[in-house]
């Protein structure tokens, strides 16, 4: 077992033990935590996959932006957000089957495919990936244009968001 | 280097399965709304290793995941507000009792 | 203008006036006339410059004008029609012409042209009279005028075409068209005062009578053309056709095939020319207007069937040695014989004016068909040429009488005496000078008055075929006939004019107007002068003086000449005693009599005809009428046919409503009505249990399907 194998299985291991504990714990605050750890896993694992500035923009935006968001309204609206009780509704065994099924279904699926067992390439000595995704981000013949429909996309939302939360004056 | 690209793409299978559960199962609303970014964030792995074991010259996975988080942020930011909306008007975040679509 | 050309155009000018008047000119009566005068005159002249041309032709029978044009395709042939003037139609064109166009103007009169409208005239009645009332407010009642003028002058235009059509033919398909248009006329003619029911059955008698001789006439023309495969006269009437025909015999009464087609041919004249027995249509005809009667029965329709037999005279006698009579010629002159002595029985004990005139024209055409069957071809023709004349001439003299009777009628208001009886009349010589003197001259001819009269000549040269070819019993007939023609004529001339007037109608008669006497005096100049073109060269003192042109004309129709007869003294006494005899014999009886009751010769047989009209309807009328009515109309068609379709129908109703009933509503009806209940009823069950308004319920019950779909698709389908 290669290093990188070693590191990918623990990492591995905490995401799928956090996100368990995310989808079944009782306590509301508690699964905002276990969400942290596993958008943390997640961040690994882009830096295993030499994707650093996504690692990076991983722990700054999912960490920092939306699961303190998400603490930040569950701690703030704690009473009005009963959180205490058995957290799971009725049908809870059907999605359980289901999403069983749903995993052996793309489990299946993939494992019929070629290059389900691909090895990784090499990347080139002397190309800098996180140059080429600066470029591929404001290069007009590349993606500037979903970029910035992203950040309207950004700015709807916060408008609306606003909007939708304001308390009516009364 | 030596990591073969169907780990990942189980780990991502996996991931998504959990959120689903999460998302189908739960009572609370914002508890959805966690199971939908775990789903998110499987699908994000999935770019990154597709990019990677791809042709790595290629930017697109790594692009349509910044998209992604861009997008699971709006949709978190617009979720919560919309829970907080419905709770002022129906005093409840329980998805099962937000049911005026009914017959 | 080419002559040929003239002789196509000759039929034309009547049509036209026949279309113009029904389409346009119905309205106007002086227009009408006009246009109908004026196309009678047309054709009159064209066909006296074709007669004129005729005469100019060197051996004019071997030549003659023929045009003939391809109409119908038959195979690798084609069927011809068109037009021929031979000597035959020369001096029938010649008398059609100038008796049609007579005809015509006098129509002019007799419709009381210039009259005022009747009281109480309606179209389809004959006119009644209309009441002037003069100055000092006398009252007096005028004949009115017709009221259907214009359609009277389009009928007899059409019928004119009709007989200048056959006359100019020279196939037997147009000549049996223009045949059929004359059988057409007579009927809308004769029928033409509609209102009157006798003239409407005469009118259909008329035409069911001369049907039944068209069936076998048709039937020998089919014969002819399947036989030759030619209408054509040319081609029928050559020596080397006839001599196969004449040789080949059918299996009917052992006839040659010429006789057959010859007997066939003569049926048709038998109905057209009224012979017995199929005669009994032509005295009925006396229902329509007087010019009809002269246009039909002594100028045109019935000369047309004479015509024809004529025409086809070396078919009929196809075989003949010129001793022994064939069958056919047999036949024809038995009846032709029999009919001129039948009619002319009955003839005596009639007392309508038109009706002896009636009779007398079917004994004078009985002559024409006798003379044939023995073989006498020239005298039938010249036979046939003078009795046009001076029957039409005698038909119009009986119209005019009527007239001036009816003048009196109107003038006294005695409307029970009956203008047309002869027996009140009387003395109408001194009211009626010139219908008087013309009547007398035609009376004479017909009787046949020696020397100056044209029907002497030409029933003498009758008299004397039928003797000199020693054909007896046929001589002895006509002769009788003659004696009896010349007594009822005689008859009708002392009833009518001499004597004093027997009523008071009589009393008040006047003459008639110069449309109606002109035609009367032309008609009797033909009548005295005809028959002198026709004098047999061994006449004694007058034979010789003049060529008998007649007979070299018309002889030269025939393939070979016929010769002259050798004269005889016999025949020549026979007529002049019969004639002669029968005149006086006629006047004296009947200058004393007064009323019918002292007239000896009404006997009942004579009087109803032989009760023939009796006969007829009992054998042929009424079990038509019933097989028509009660078999196949009230059994078959209503009962069985009728019934049969609407047992059909019932069945099919009571089909279509038991399946309505008993499948449609409940099982078609109630299953679409079962559906949709059991969807509404299943809907409302599930949507509690479904539609709940629950976000993850639906997430779950969605995904469960995508994967059951998923499955199904990858396990099952690949």
């Amino acid at each position: 077992m290669t290093p990188d194998q070693f590191i990918f299985l623990l990492c591995a291991a905490l995401i799928i033990a956090s996100a368990i504990m995310v989808v079944t714990s009782k306590n509301l605050v508690h699964s905002a935590l276990w969400l942290v750890a596993t958008l943390f896993g997640v961040a690994i694992l882009y830096a295993l996959l030499q994707a650093a500035f996504l690692a990076l923009v991983q722990v700054v935006v999912y960490i920092g932006a939306i699961a303190i968001l998400f603490i930040f309204a569950v701690m703030l609206t704690r009473r009005e957000l009963r959180d205490k009780g058995p957290q799971l509704n009725q049908n809870w065994g059907l999605s359980a089957v289901m999403a069983v099924f749903t995993f052996g279904g793309l489990f299946y699926i993939l494992s019929s495919w070629s290059g389900f067992s691909a090895k990784a390439v090499e990347i080139p000595v002397g190309t800098d990936p996180l140059r080429m995704l600066g470029y591929a981000l404001v290069s007009p013949d590349a993606y500037v244009l979903p970029f910035e429909v992203a950040s309207i996309l950004l700015l709807a939302a916060l408008v609306g968001a606003v909007y939708i939360a304001t308390a009516s004056k009364k | 280097m030596s990591i073969p690209l169907s780990w990942y793409l189980v780990l991502s299978a996996a991931l998504f399965s959990i959120g689903l559960f999460g998302v189908l199962a739960r009572k609370n609303a914002v508890a959805i709304l966690l199971g939908i970014e775990l789903m998110l964030n499987a699908v994000n792995i999935n770019l990154v290793a597709f990019w990677r074991y791809g042709s790595t010259a290629s930017l697109a996975g790594q692009v349509f995941a910044i998209i992604v988080f861009a997008v699971a942020a709006a949709e978190v930011a617009v979720g919560l507000a919309l829970i907080i909306s419905v709770y002022r008007r129906r005093t409840t975040v329980i998805a099962d009792e937000l049911d005026l679509l009914k017959w | 203008m080419a002559t040929e050309s003239i002789i196509w155009l000759l039929p034309l000018p009547p049509l036209l006036a026949f279309f113009v008047i029904i389409l346009f000119t119905n309205k106007g009566k002086a227009l009408s006339h006009s246009i109908a005068v004026g196309a009678a005159a047309l054709s009159w002249l064209g066909s006296m410059v074709v007669f004129v041309r005729t005469l100019a032709v060197e051996n004019f029978g071997k030549e003659v004008f023929q045009s003939s044009i391809n109409w119908l395709p038959t195979g690798d042939k084609w069927l011809k029609i068109g037009v021929l003037i031979d000597p035959l139609s020369a001096i029938t064109i010649f008398f059609v012409a100038w008796t049609v166009l007579m005809i015509f103007i006098y129509s002019i009169g007799y419709h009381n042209y210039g009259q005022p409208n009747g009281d109480h005239d309606r179209k389809g009645l004959p006119p009644h009279g209309a009441t002037l009332i003069d100055e000092h407010g006398h009252q007096q009642t005028v004949p009115s005028i017709e009221p259907m003028y214009a359609r009277f002058f389009a009928f007899i235009g059409l019928f004119a075409f009709g007989m200048y059509t056959l006359v100019v033919s020279d196939n037997l398909l147009t000549m049996f068209v223009g045949w059929e248009i004359m059988g057409l006329c007579s009927y809308l003619l004769i029928g033409f005062w509609f209102g009157k029911p006798s003239a409407r059955n005469a009118a259909v008698k008329a035409f069911m009578t001369t049907r039944i001789g068209d069936v076998f006439m048709l039937l020998g023309i089919s014969f002819i053309y399947s036989a030759t495969g030619s209408l054509s006269f040319r081609d029928i009437l050559n020596e080397h056709t006839l001599s196969v025909l004449a040789s080949t015999t059918t299996p009917i009464l052992g006839l040659s095939a010429a006789g057959l087609m010859g007997l066939l041919l003569f049926i048709g004249t038998v109905g057209k020319s009224a012979q017995w027995p199929l005669h009994v249509w032509l005295p009925d005809a006396m229902e329509g207007p007087t010019p009809v009667s002269a246009m039909i029965h002594a100028a045109t329709m019935v000369s047309a069937g004479v015509y024809a037999v004529i025409r086809m005279f070396p078919l009929i006698t196809a075989g003949f040695d010129g001793h022994n009579l064939t069958t056919t010629m047999s036949v024809i002159a038995f009846i032709g014989a029999f009919t001129a002595l039948f009619a002319a029985t009955i003839a005596v004990a009639q007392n309508d004016i038109k009706r002896v005139l009636a009779y007398s024209t079917i004994s004078q055409l009985g002559f024409m068909i006798a003379a044939l069957g023995v073989g006498a071809y020239v005298a039938a023709v010249f036979h046939l040429v003078t009795h046009a004349f001076f029957k039409a001439l005698l038909f119009l003299g009986s119209g005019s009488v009527i007239h001036g009777m009816e003048h009196g009628v109107l003038h006294t208001g005695d409307h029970s005496v009956d203008p047309q009886d002869m027996f009140n009349m009387g003395g109408l010589r001194k009211k009626m000078p010139i219908t008087f003197w013309t009547f007398l001259i035609g009376g004479f001819a017909l009787s046949g008055f020696p020397i100056l009269t044209a029907g002497f000549w030409s029933k003498d040269e009758i008299l004397a075929d039928a003797f000199g070819n020693g054909h007896m019993v046929v001589f002895i007939t006509l002769a009788v006939a003659a004696f009896l023609t010349a007594f009822y004529t005689m008859r009708q001339i002392t009833l009518t004019f001499l004597g004093e007037p027997r009523t008071k109608p009589a009393e008040h008669a006047q003459e008639t107007h110069w449309t109606m006497t002109l035609p009367l005096v032309i008609l009797a100049v033909f009548a005295i002068g005809f028959g002198w073109v026709g004098i047999p060269e061994k006449f004694p003192v007058l034979g010789g003086l003049i060529p008998n042109w007649f007979h070299e004309f018309v002889g030269g129709t025939l393939a070979e000449r016929p010769e002259v007869l050798v004269f005889n003294m016999v025949p020549l006494m026979t007529s002049l005693v019969v004639a002669l005899g029968g005149l006086l014999v006629g006047w004296l009886v009947y200058r004393n009599v007064k009323s019918a009751v002292e007239d000896k010769l009404q006997i009942n047989v004579l009087k109803n005809k032989y009760y023939f009209d009796e006969i007829y309807d009992f054998l042929f009328v009424k079990p038509s009428y019933w097989f028509a009515e009660t078999f196949a109309y009230k059994f078959i068609d209503q009962t069985i046919i009728d019934g049969f379709i609407n047992r059909i129908g019932g069945v099919a109703q009571s089909l279509g409503t038991g399946f309505r009933k008993y499948f449609d509503a409940p099982v078609v009806n109630g299953f679409g009505d079962m559906v949709g209940e059991s969807a509404k009823k299943i809907g409302k069950k599930l949507s509690p249990i479904i539609q709940r308004g629950r976000i993850q319920y639906y997430m779950v019950a969605s995904l469960t399907v995508a994967i059951i779909v998923a499955i199904l698709y990858y396990f099952i389908l690949t």
